[in-house]
């Protein structure tokens, strides 16, 4: 008994809210209302499951990530952004099982990772963009239902008597809640530990009275008294965030060249070398003068380099983590004129303030954070002609190790702006510039202050690189560190790269990775959940579960 | 808080006496249920002497005493049938180990949403009947209302015990809550959609006793078989109670064809409404209403709920233990019609997940008799109309044929389609209209009966047609 698992490929990341097949988006005013409508028939694997009971797949989740980055570049207007249901009876079942159980493990890792970066977006608008996003539930939120309002910066839930909030992971499942539910619990909501136990070993949770007792949820209203209190939750959010801009700026699809070899955009490749499991991923530098005005980078909107090479490296480091599972090391290249990098950074530093310049540092720094929870070796490689300076050397600094060619004439440089000293922290909230020298603390103010070119001999004597091999030893030392990397345990690098990044202090977001890779990957695993007789292979399926009752 | 005389107040067979635990939890719920009653139960007529029966022991000679009963002080006891010594687990994993005499804690909220479920509908049914005494057809049909409405208050009770003794506080505030939602409330509705549906006339409660509690008669079936032993126990005797309301729906709309066919061969044109009465049309029509929503009460053709009830050995099939060989279901598989690209295939869903399904067509089949038995009494009256009982997949709001349109005889058919027959195969608001203008007022004179309804073949306990089974002086 159970389920055949496949293999799955995402052929695309992009949607708009014209295409959308499962949720509807309408804005009014300041107001967003994101209304989740999931379409049986429109699962990614129609043939697999069916997307019953408004429960998600990634082709709904593709869709919640667009509408948040949407939101905040197309719909800076909106303060308050409303999700809700427009099932009757349901808010969200969560993700659906028979996907989970019909997909491949790495593929289940990805996808909840992948969740749990759009959740901490929709808590990243909240905190950054001044837009509040409201769970208004107007049915049952179970599992990953209620995860996604727990992402959000309330919670309402309809006083019907027949609604609920639950998370039935653990007793209906054998598995953990994938999207951060345990972490937001006792850590963001602060909901008391005890009561956290009760609340997710009981199947079918707890109804508005309980739940806000609890501390589930923040408020809840009868179904006559809905509407009106779910309006009012959102005029308040209005009210407490200040007016940003009436006029957004729409972001058009991607342009790029896909080939069984890699994808080409115009500011980025990734190209595959199956055969060595090696990826490079190469991002170039801007041509031309960076806007010099808030108005000259509207003009430009989705076309600014900061934007859309960022956009670029963000959907093809989603290629590299869906569709080439076995590409086991990703090389860092640039290419470009430095000046015009850093041209491009100060002019949006300068526009500090510009909600447009805003969002778009805001973004690299999500798109950066990816690259810190993408479960590949990273190695950046610095060679001639390469542009590793301010927000691209963050790449450098985001990678596992960086290897910087020592060249005759010290032509190759790289260089530590104040785009390395706090725009863009990790998910510790600390900058990789500080988490690099956490053992030697003063030189990152001495980096920072250095502000001028740093050549190879200065940059690994500093300890700004790994290593710095001549030219002589250059290619030998680059391709056998490359080799010996690839050959090792893919478990085990993803175990010890995710240790060693996360230097220092956790804080709620490290924890709901940290706890996904270790605790849900692990369960996930095990035969208590996938064995023959395990809670997630028999679910749906005619028997029960039986349990090896050794506690690990 | 005043102290209560137990036996005499609650009669049972649970030793209430010496159950400290459950006197308290009982005394704090009793009250609360009184005010439920007076405020939800049957409007009017609560003063007035009911000629009604009592149980007040589970044995032959105590589950019906007949006699004149103020409703309020109708007393509603707890019965369980007796207790089966060495009773064994029937079916599912846990066959053949003894059934449980406390709660399973693995299937505590399994069980504890059973009940729930099961006990919401018993007041909610009262609540949706609590008009109709303003325009009962006879003394007689007045009578039968309120032995519904109390037996299933009575219901009430016997669920509310199960969670008031078995499932410590949250049992205690699901009771409680019983009495907090209330039938078509926007706020607070009840759980199931079918007892949130309006029941203004006397031919509504007819087909809903008919064919609503004739669900709850399957459903109590399916738990007498429990492996829980104290629900098994008091399933059992409720489904002797059931089978009161059962003939009151029956025999009610019996007597509605009986004397439409009467006056549909006495009119010139052959319409029943020209002679005062209900046309056999509309009669179909409340017949094809009633039936779909009550199919709807029995869950998801293919579900996983039902699979693991019946897994964990807490809900069976009707008559599980006597019917069926194969209790563990594991390899079995049932056919299911399953709508695919325009047609119907037939489906094999693992049998243990069909439960839902298997139990559906059990009614059915049982609704299928009581339809022939009213096709007969049609030919008796000398009429030529027969009533159809239409498919499990017509007008369903729920499962596996809720998203598409089906006709009357379980074909697919374009909504376009069935839109426009819908006045053709459902009451019509001008039908319901018609119906309900026949019944502004109640007849209470001993004997006498509405001209749309035929008097009762016989009376109740023995007594006459005539008799005064309620006192209204």
């Amino acid at each position: 008994m159970g389920s055949v698992t496949r293999e799955q490929r995402i052929a695309s990341f992009e949607t708009h809210p014209d295409r959308y097949h499962h949720w509807k988006l309408t804005i009014d005013g300041p107001v967003a209302s994101l209304a989740m409508s999931v379409d049986p028939a429109f699962g990614q694997r129609a043939d697999d499951y069916e997307l019953k009971l408004n429960s998600y797949d990634m082709g709904v989740d593709i869709e919640l990530h667009d509408a948040v980055e949407r939101l905040r570049f197309e719909h800076p207007e909106v303060r308050a952004v409303v999700v809700t249901s427009a099932v009757a009876r349901i808010f969200c079942a969560g993700a659906n099982i028979k996907m989970l159980a019909t997909s491949m493990h790495g593929f289940k890792v990805n996808f909840c990772k992948y969740t749990n970066e759009t959740r901490l977006g929709i808590e990243d608008a909240t905190r950054t963009a001044g837009q509040t996003w409201i769970a208004a539930l107007n049915g049952t939120a179970s599992g990953g239902g209620y995860e996604l309002a727990l992402a959000c910066d309330e919670i309402y839930l309809i006083d019907d008597g027949n609604s609920a909030v639950s998370l039935p992971e653990v007793p209906l499942l054998g598995v953990l809640p994938g999207t951060g539910g345990l972490t937001r619990l006792v850590d963001k909501r602060k909901v008391r530990r005890d009561v956290a136990d009760v609340f997710c070993t009981k199947a079918e949770g707890f109804r508005a009275r309980d739940a806000k007792r609890m501390r589930l949820v923040d408020g809840s209203f009868s179904r006559s008294g809905w509407e009106a209190g779910v309006q009012q939750v959102a005029a308040a959010a209005v009210a407490r965030s200040p007016a940003r801009a009436s006029q957004g700026v729409p972001l058009p699809p991607l342009e790029v060249v896909d080939s069984p070899t890699g994808r080409a955009y115009k500011y980025v490749t990734s190209v595959i070398n199956a055969e060595d499991r090696v990826a490079h991923l190469t991002v170039r530098a801007p041509e031309g003068a960076a806007p010099g005005s808030a108005e000259a980078l509207r003009a430009e909107g989705a076309q600014t380099w900061s934007l859309r090479a960022f956009r670029e490296l963000e959907d093809a480091l989603l290629h590299l983590r869906f569709n080439h599972a076995e590409i086991g090391v990703i090389l860092l290249h640039t290419q470009g004129d430095p000046a015009a990098v850093l041209a491009h950074d100060a002019a949006l530093a300068d526009l500090a303030g510009d909600w447009f310049a805003d969002e778009i540092r805001s973004f690299q720094g999500r798109v950066l954070r990816r690259i810190d929870n993408t479960a590949r070796t990273f190695f950046a490689l610095i060679e001639p002609g390469s542009c590793f300076v301010g927000t691209l050397f963050e790449l450098v600094l985001a990678a596992d190790r960086s290897y910087m060619l020592q060249d005759d004439d010290g032509a190759v440089s790289v260089q530590v702006t104040a785009a390395s000293a706090g725009g863009f922290p990790m998910d510790t909230g600390a900058t990789r510039l500080a988490v690099h020298f956490a053992g030697e603390p003063a030189k990152v103010g001495e980096v920072l202050a250095m502000g001028a070119p740093i050549n190879a001999a200065d940059a690994e004597e500093i300890g700004l690189v790994t290593f710095a091999p001549d030219e002589i030893d250059w290619d030998d030392e680059v391709r056998i560190a490359i080799e010996e990397r690839a050959s090792m345990s893919p478990d085990a690098l993803t175990g010890m790269e995710q240790n060693l990044r996360f230097v220092g202090l956790e804080t709620c977001d490290t924890k709901i990775f940290g706890r996904l890779s270790a605790w849900q990957n692990w369960i996930f695993q095990r035969p208590n959940a996938v064995g023959d007789s395990g809670a997630l292979t028999l679910y749906g399926f005619p028997e029960r579960p039986r349990f090896d009752w050794r506690r690990t | 808080m005043t102290a209560i005389d137990y036996e005499a107040r609650i009669p049972n067979n649970v030793d209430l006496a010496s159950d400290k635990r459950l006197q308290r939890a009982l005394e704090k719920w009793q009250p609360a249920f009184l005010d439920w009653w007076g405020a939800m139960g049957p409007e009017g007529f609560q003063g007035r002497d009911v000629f009604l029966r009592t149980a007040v022991s589970a044995h032959a000679d105590g589950w019906a005493v007949f006699d004149y009963v103020k409703m309020p002080d109708y007393r509603w006891g707890i019965f369980l049938s007796d207790r089966v010594p060495d009773r064994k687990i029937a079916f599912g994993d846990h066959a053949g180990l003894p059934a449980w005499q406390e709660v399973p804690g693995e299937y505590r909220n399994m069980l504890q949403r059973l009940i729930v479920t099961q006990a919401d509908t018993e007041p909610a049914s009262v609540e949706q009947q609590r008009y109709l005494g303003q325009t009962a057809p006879s003394l007689y049909d007045l009578r039968n209302l309120f032995q519904v409405n109390v037996e299933e208050g009575r219901h009430l009770w016997a669920m509310v015990y199960l969670l008031q003794a078995y499932f410590g506080r949250t049992g205690h505030e699901e009771a409680d809550a019983l009495l907090v939602r209330r039938s078509g409330d926007a706020d607070h509705p009840r759980i199931l959609d079918a007892f949130n549906q309006k029941c203004p006339d006397w031919l509504t409660f007819f087909c809903f006793t008919t064919f609503t509690d004739r669900d709850g008669k399957y459903q109590l079936g399916a738990l007498a078989e429990s492996g829980f032993d104290p629900l098994a126990r008091t399933c059992r005797f409720m489904l002797t109670e059931e089978a009161h309301h059962l003939f009151v729906g029956e025999k009610g709309v019996q007597r509605v064809l009986t004397r439409s066919a009467e006056l549909t061969a006495l009119d010139p044109n052959g319409d029943a409404r020209n002679q005062g009465g209900i046309d056999l049309d509309t009669i179909q029509k409340y017949v094809n209403y009633w039936f779909s929503y009550s199919l709807d009460l029995f869950g998801g053709e293919i579900s996983s709920n039902a699979a693991d009830f019946f897994a964990s050995g807490l809900k069976g099939r009707w008559k599980e233990e006597s019917k069926y060989e194969d209790h563990i279901c594991t390899d079995a598989v049932q056919m299911v019609p399953v709508y695919r690209d325009g047609r119907l295939v037939e489906e094999a869903v693992p049998l243990r997940n069909a439960m839902n399904e298997v139990l559906r067509q059990e009614y059915a089949d049982d609704c299928d008799k009581v339809v022939g038995r009213w096709n007969r009494a049609l030919e008796s009256a000398g009429s030529s109309f027969r009533i159809k009982l239409p498919s499990t997949r017509f007008h369903r709001r729920q499962g596996i044929y809720a998203d598409q349109a089906y006709s009357p005889d379980g074909e697919p058919i374009s909504s376009e389609l069935f839109e426009a027959n819908r006045s053709r195969w459902l009451p019509t608001d001008a039908d319901r209209a018609y119906v309900a203008s026949l019944m502004t007022r109640g007849v209470y004179e001993p004997g006498k009966v509405a001209h749309w309804i035929s008097p009762p073949d016989k009376g109740i306990d023995g007594r006459p047609a005539e008799f005064e089974y309620v006192r209204l002086t």
